[in-house]
């Protein structure tokens, strides 16, 4: 392969083209000049590309980059843009504020407002335990359906997300399931006999032998806190016990570890952590979630 | 510059030129002097730029009356709210594909024309020979024609030569300015946008689009011209691929016009009983040129078909006392017809133009089609992810949807909503009454939506649910079909 100079404005007979000059194994490259303002428009790309690197982070140094002249960083853009959108929100957040939690949901802007508000919020805070759309999971109650360990009103809900269960703080929810076996309370056969018997309540076992027992140490250990029914008592979070709602599960094994060692979860309390409009858009969007009161 | 190859071109072999000169392989650009000329093809070429330029400039302005929620301007473009209103027509974002059918029809009505009169939108519609020829007039206004323009520019630098000038780039700078003044009243409401912008109210985005557009008209119209349709626009390359020899195109009639000669010349040949042609190669096909192209060489990418070779030929053959139309709109195959003493060759109804025809039947069909059938009202649904579905304390199960209805009606509107598929299910919508759902005019909203069956089970996992909107007032209905997810 050469390149030879010696055809440059040659005229190839074929097309009546003049040839640049280069030729490779015995073809020419033929000549159809490029407009002159194109070259310069090149031209004019490197120059900006120069100013560019000056002006802007360009270069990749060991462990950043060349600065740029105007100090422009990608982080500090998109903290004026937060901001920016902070204040926009502002207005909008000044309205659930004032709002209460009856007329947030009552009415049609606010309640899509604080949905869209507090479905972000509890993706962020609360999403870890109780699930992406709050569908809950063993030992962390499931937001969507009708059944409330501590009351599915407006204001309950807003309680318990503010100061917690069981958690550290003077307001919080208390009460907790003893550790009848663990304790000595209860004794082995009196804990297979009881679980059977709450297992009737919701009729998912039938009656058995052992019923009447069962019944006895029901009535003198449990209904103190899950009532005589069994229907349970949101003051002390003590659940339902005769309906189709299982927290940790409805088998006999689990019942009877329950009766052994207690249960006792903590939620944390979020007064500290998020603010009160955030709480009110969290509140409104769990009661609307599907369960509310 | 290549041209075209094409039959009547190969039969001329190229001129060898001696290959010592020193050939660059950039090349500057030629000024070309473009001088007035008059005849129909010009005509032609004024009344269209008037009706283009007009609908331009002028139909932000032109009112449309929509009642009190919506703009009362004719054409917008109203990007923080999500419309496009085109007179009765309105537009909301998913149904963009009524934009995208009209492109692929102007794409098609592109193709036909050039099927049957090869570049008519270049040589008559296309914005940037419009401007050009806009700016071309104004610069024959203040610096004369051709002669003077030419003689001016040789000279050097004058008083008279400078304000001359200036006046020039102030004016093109101004009508520059104006059309990028006008581009951006179809974004925002005219009148109002007029006056802020006069005021130095408007948005910094309006100002940087007028800047951004003055520069490119100026710089386009008034410099860059047919560079941009030579160098710049792929159309003509398409354009090429896509002709055939039936196409009409601006052709010089060689089988007529050669040998050339000057009349005298001419006279004295066909004394003889010699060959003499009808050019009597005066030129002026090429002195009117706007990309400056001989059409006596064939068919050309740098030739946008204007016409105006043929007014200025007519104008001579007419002086001259030879029939006209010696350049005219003509075929290659009938061109190769009469050379070869064959009858005229035309053929409109090609495979070509019959496809095109019938795709753009069928194009504005399905688009009238969907324009009549739209609906004003709509609704979609998504069904709740995690959790999938729901047991309640009673054992029924729940399903929860986040439902968008939409009220595309000027007005406001109360729907009923509905669900169909699932035995025994109630319907629950937060915070309001499915019974009477009310929307803004031209709103949507979302509500969150609980479809809760009876005591018993769905038999299958899955069952497909519809949900449907009923107007109250008009009884316009549509719906929506998902599904009922169960353990």
């Amino acid at each position: 392969m050469s390149t030879t100079n010696d055809t440059h404005g040659k005229v190839d007979q074929a097309t009546g083209v003049s040839t640049t000059g280069h030729e490779w194994d015995g073809i020419s490259e033929l000549n159809n000049p490029l407009p002159r303002w194109w070259l310069w428009v090149w031209y004019a790309c490197i120059v900006w590309a120069i100013g560019y690197w000056i002006l802007y982070p360009a270069w990749p140094l060991v462990s950043s980059a060349t600065p740029g002249i105007l100090g422009w960083h990608s982080r500090s853009a998109v903290a004026v843009q937060i901001a920016d959108l902070n204040a926009i929100r502002s207005e909008s957040a000044a309205k659930l504020t004032n709002a209460s939690l009856e007329q947030i949901e009552q009415t049609p802007a606010l309640l899509s407002l604080a949905r869209a508000q507090g479905r972000v919020a509890f993706a962020d805070n609360c999403a870890p335990c109780h699930g992406a759309g709050g569908g809950g999971a063993t030992g962390f109650p499931n937001l969507n359906d009708d059944d409330w360990l501590w009351g599915g009103s407006l204001e309950q809900i807003q309680q318990t997300i503010e100061h917690g269960i069981r958690a550290n703080d003077p307001d919080t929810r208390q009460g907790n399931m003893p550790a009848f076996g663990k304790d000595g309370i209860l004794q082995k056969p009196e804990i297979s006999a009881v679980a059977d018997y709450v297992r009737t309540l919701s009729g998912i076992a039938k009656p058995g032998a052992d019923y009447d027992k069962g019944k006895e140490v029901f009535a003198s250990n449990c209904a103190a806190c899950h009532g005589d029914d069994g229907k349970g008592n949101q003051e002390m979070g003590a659940p339902n016990l005769t309906d189709g709602i299982w927290l940790y599960g409805s088998d006999k094994a689990t019942i009877e570890y329950g009766v052994i060692n207690g249960r006792g979860n903590v939620m944390p309390s979020w007064h500290a952590r998020l603010d009160p409009t955030t709480i009110k858009a969290l509140t409104v969007y769990v009661h609307s979630l599907g369960g509310g009161r | 510059m290549t041209a075209l190859s094409t039959k009547s071109q190969d039969k001329k072999a190229p001129v060898v030129v001696s290959g010592d000169d020193d050939i660059p392989l950039y090349e500057a650009r030629r000024q070309i002097y473009p001088q007035s000329v008059h005849g129909r093809f010009r005509t032609i070429k004024w009344v269209l730029l008037g009706i283009t330029l007009g609908i331009y400039y002028l139909l932000p302005f032109v009112r449309w009356d929509r009642g009190p929620d919506a703009p009362n301007q004719a054409v917008l473009i109203d990007f923080p709210a999500r419309r496009f209103y085109f007179f009765f027509l309105e537009i909301w974002p998913q149904e963009f594909y009524y934009v995208a059918g009209l492109l692929i029809l102007s794409a098609l009505i592109l193709f036909l024309m050039n099927a049957v009169a090869g570049r008519v939108w270049c040589g008559y519609l296309c914005p940037q020979t419009v401007w050009t020829d806009l700016f071309m007039a104004v610069e024959r206004l203040i610096e004369g024609d051709r002669r003077e323009r030419m003689i001016a520019d040789a000279q050097p630098w004058s008083i008279d030569k400078f304000a001359h000038k200036t006046l020039k780039h102030s004016i093109w700078l101004l009508i520059a300015w104006w059309t990028g003044g006008a581009w951006v009243l179809y974004f925002a409401d005219a009148p109002t946008l007029v006056v802020e912008l006069a005021t130095f109210q408007a948005s910094a985005v309006a100002y940087m689009s007028i800047g951004v557009l003055t520069f490119t008209t100026y710089a386009l119209a008034g410099h860059m011209r047919e560079q941009v349709c030579t160098y710049m626009c792929p159309w003509p390359r398409i354009q090429a691929a896509l002709t055939d020899e039936y196409a009409l195109n601006v052709t010089y009639l060689y089988d007529r016009g050669e040998p050339r000669g000057s009349v005298k010349k001419a006279a004295v040949l066909r004394e003889k009983g010699l060959p003499a042609g009808d050019c009597v190669d005066c030129g002026q096909c090429v002195a009117v040129c706007p990309t400056g192209v001989d059409i006596r060489q064939g068919l050309q990418l740098p030739c946008i078909q204007c016409g105006l070779c043929i007014d200025a030929c007519n104008t001579v053959m007419h002086k001259i006392g030879r029939p006209g139309n010696l350049i005219t709109y003509e075929s290659e195959a009938n061109l190769e017809a009469r050379a070869a003493g064959k009858p005229f060759v035309q053929r409109i109804l090609r495979p070509r133009t019959i496809l095109y025809g019938v795709l753009i039947a069928f194009v504005s069909g399905l688009m009238l089609t969907a324009l009549i059938g739209r609906s004003t009202e709509g609704l979609s649904a998504i069904h709740d992810r995690n959790p999938l579905f729901v047991r309640l304390s009673s054992g029924a199960i729940r399903n929860a949807y986040t439902i968008r209805l939409i009220n595309k009606k000027l007005e406001e509107r109360t729907f009923i909503l509905s669900v169909e598929g699932v035995p025994d299910a109630s319907l629950e919508v937060i915070g309001d009454n499915a019974d009477g759902l009310t929307i803004g005019p031209d709103q949507t909203r979302e509500v969150r939506v609980l479809v809760t069956t009876g005591d018993k089970l769905p038999p299958a996992a899955s069952l497909p649910v519809t949900f449907r909107i009923r107007d109250k007032a008009s009884g316009l209905s549509a719906s929506v079909t998902d599904h009922f997810i169960g353990p």
